[in-house]
């Protein structure tokens, strides 16, 4: 941008200054002039297509969508006038006419943007009566709800799935009236290419996506007296759920989760974070292995659910490569109804185990046939979102500001620093090259923060020298990012030992279950998730125990149940399988 | 007859590599769908996925092309296609009362098709024989100063039975 002339304009009689290709709306915000908007992301394309973001400029006859018309020097632009005002206000009327007047039964009743807009834009009284369009909800998917008459055709959802996430599993289709947004052929979610990711969900303004509810089943379940009810909360969490209650974005509140998953009325609150410690010793056992006999590299970490369901319908070719670890999350329901119901003396079938994580596509995880027991149950029962756990807490009164710090309770819920940063990107192999350098070399690591592997960026490669023995590593976040270094990969320009991928932006703390956030800012926005990362990073700073082999509940673990890492026990219980799948993605 | 259509033709293949070959290859997905609805009568699921796989358009914005233009069809349509001119003059001149008793004839709605699979009724907008008015078009034969007692006689050759022995 150096060395470009800047542009000036007059904004409402204010000077401002704009790059040359700004837009009217961004040279606006920059002068704290917050022009009204729906449609818009600031990290997706420009599509322009609800006109809520009119202003008029000096010597134009109409209006111009200020999010997509560029900025020009001398322009002198009105962003409000009794004119803008009254054709804004009357485009949201059109909107709400043809949409359920269900507001207060509405998932997404008082996080609403189009609720927010509507009031902010002072629409009182509706003078518009026309037809409405009548869709039946998809719930065809186990964890993503698609509902096409709260859809205002915004187009966040078409452009996330395709720009961020490279799955183009959404598109408008038909025509006037009868537009609508659904998979190909109009299929139910169910059958089409979906990743369950739940990026929609996270940019959708209204309800038109949105999560599977579990809370119902989990609140059954804790009031039914036959069942044991532990649960278990994902290391990208905690940095998050203080969002729900007025914490500042970036907040870490452990503590009061824990009391709060007590109060609530679980048995036990485990920590999956003791599982990723678990995951890190699995998996740079078998990296190792891999390493020695140079077969199946890269190896792909298998962590993220969204990536694995990527992998079989996008890139099947690479299902050799994916680690055969669980991931924690399923590692630790695995523990809860084998280690852990021996440990308590509990019979495997009375245990009910949920799951608090930043992820829909954990639904669909738990629902994978190749996580059931022996004994035909699934290994976890229920999987709750960040969103639900927030939601859960509020209806049955946890005062969560308040709470004092709870801790996890043992041994299923001691962790090193390693596990905390499994929630931010870069965070899984970070955590697996502390533990593989010591195996490696035989020495400590004099320096455990690996931070050329840190940071929001989509794509971050390294190299790695473990005393000799170089490694070379990739890491991903966000799925066309993934793309873009798997075809590199593919194309013969990079070569990598091992490579981690995490489906959502910035990782688990972009997930697709994680909180909405404050009004006014973007969920996929690299500073939140930014923000998040931090959190987990200064919980890891502050622990004495910083690398997961040396977690001494692990050590325990192998010793008196799974026997080696990588042994036959451990990999009858903490390794799976994938398979190709249908639809196959275009990619 | 619609079952067995799994795979695009050969020629349509060669088309698409052709235009793969050269620059915004993408850019030519409506006459690829255009060929396959010619060949077929309509776009058979099996070929759109194939065409969005050999074409590499996500299917969903495939599907999202064909659905946006009525000329596209996804059900299979009859052998002889029907259409009645439903522009200003052939209206006022009761291209209404031909099209009730097309649909009473054939036992069909508007856009469908019989279920003997000879018979696709469709209406369209104009076909610029005003002075022709009322018309009916059969496949590319065009009838004009149609009355609604001409209508049998006009089916007859394409394998019309009488009213009641098909659909």
């Amino acid at each position: 941008m150096s060395g470009r002339k800047m542009i000036e304009l007059e904004i409402d009689g204010v000077r401002a200054e704009a790059a040359p290709g700004m837009t009217i709306m961004q040279a606006a915000d920059a002068i704290g002039i917050r022009i009204p908007r729906l449609c818009y992301h600031p990290d997706l394309s420009i599509l322009g297509a609800c006109r809520i973001c009119i202003v008029s400029v000096e010597g134009m006859k109409n209006p111009v969508a200020s999010c997509s018309y560029p900025a020009a020097a001398g322009m002198k632009v009105r962003t409000s006038s009794p004119e803008l005002r009254r054709l804004r206000r009357d485009i949201v009327e059109l909107i709400l006419d043809n949409h359920p007047r269900d507001c207060q039964t509405c998932e997404r009743d008082g996080n609403c943007e189009l609720q927010n807009l509507a009031y902010s834009l002072g629409v009182r009284e509706r003078y518009f009566e026309g037809e409405r369009k009548r869709y039946p909800r998809d719930t065809s998917s186990c964890a993503v709800i698609r509902d096409p008459e709260k859809c205002i055709l915004c187009g966040r959802c078409v452009r996330v799935c395709e720009e961020v996430q490279g799955v183009t599993n959404l598109s408008q289709q038909h025509r006037g009236f009868s537009n609508v947004v659904a998979p190909a052929f109009d299929d139910p979610m169910a059958d089409s290419v979906c990743i369950q990711c739940g990026q929609c969900v996270n940019v959708c303004p209204t309800a038109a996506f949105t999560e599977r509810r579990s809370t119902d089943e989990i609140l059954d379940a804790l009031e039914n007296p036959g069942l044991h009810v532990v649960v278990q909360t994902a290391p990208s969490i905690r940095a998050a759920v203080g969002e729900g209650f007025g914490f500042v974005p970036g907040t870490p509140t452990t503590g009061k989760m824990v009391t709060a998953l007590r109060m609530m009325g679980f048995d036990g609150v485990f920590d999956t974070n003791f599982t990723a410690d678990l995951t890190i010793v699995e998996e740079a056992t078998e990296f190792l292995k891999r390493l020695e006999t140079g077969e199946r590299l890269p190896l792909i970490t298998s962590c993220s659910p969204g990536w694995i369901s990527f992998m079989e319908r996008f890139y099947p070719e690479l299902i050799p490569n994916a680690s055969s670890c669980k991931s924690p999350m399923s590692m630790m329901s695995t523990l809860m109804k084998t280690y852990y119901a021996g440990q308590k003396n509990l019979d495997p079938e009375k245990i009910y185990t949920v799951a608090v994580m930043p992820c829909t596509a954990k639904k669909f995880e738990a629902e994978r046939k190749e996580h059931r027991a022996p004994w035909g149950a699934p290994y976890t029962d229920a999987v709750m979102t960040t969103r639900e756990f927030i939601w859960m807490a509020k209806c049955l009164g946890v005062d969560y500001a308040g709470l004092p710090d709870g801790t996890f309770d043992s041994p299923l819920g001691e962790s090193s620093g390693a596990g905390a940063i499994f929630g931010a990107t870069g965070g899984v192999m970070e955590a697996a090259l502390r533990t593989a350098y010591e195996k490696v070399t035989g020495a400590a690591c004099p320096d455990l923060n690996f931070t050329m592997v840190r940071g929001v960026e989509g794509v971050k490669t390294a190299t790695v020298n473990l005393q000799g023995t170089e490694i070379r590593v990739g890491v991903s976040n966000g799925l066309n990012n993934a793309k873009t270094l798997l075809d590199k990969v593919a194309r013969g320009e990079e070569t990598f030992h091992i490579i981690e991928i995490m489906a959502c932006p910035g990782g688990c703390v972009g997930g697709g279950g994680q909180p909405y956030p404050p009004g006014g800012t973007y969920v996929l926005s690299p500073e939140l998730t930014r923000l998040r990362a931090q959190a987990l990073y200064s919980i890891d700073a502050d622990m004495a125990l910083r690398t997961s082999h040396e977690n001494p509940s692990i050590r325990a673990l192998y010793e008196s149940f799974l026997g080696e890492p990588g042994g036959r026990r451990a990999h009858e219980l903490l390794h799976t399988h994938y398979e190709p799948k249908e639809p196959r993605g275009i990619r | 007859m619609t079952d067995d259509i799994h795979a695009l033709p050969q020629d349509i293949v060669e088309y698409i590599d052709r235009c793969l070959a050269g620059p915004h290859g993408e850019s030519y997905l409506i006459p690829v769908l255009q060929q396959v609805q010619n060949r077929f009568g309509y776009l058979p699921r099996p070929l759109m996925d194939e065409v969005a796989h050999r074409m590499r358009i996500p299917t969903a914005k495939v599907t999202g092309v064909a659905t946006f233009y009525h000329f596209f069809s996804f059900t299979p349509r009859g052998k002889h296609r029907v259409t009645v001119c439903m522009g200003t003059a052939c209206f006022v001149r009761g291209a209404g009362k031909i099209l009730d008793r097309l649909k009473d004839l054939l036992g069909v709605a508007e856009g469908e098709t019989t279920a003997d699979g000879l018979f696709t009724l469709e209406s369209a907008r104009c076909l610029g024989t005003c002075a022709l008015a009322p018309v009916v078009v059969v496949d590319d034969a065009l009838h004009g100063n149609v009355t609604t007692g001409d209508l049998e006689k006009i089916l007859k050759p394409y394998g019309f039975k009488g009213k009641g022995e098909t659909g």
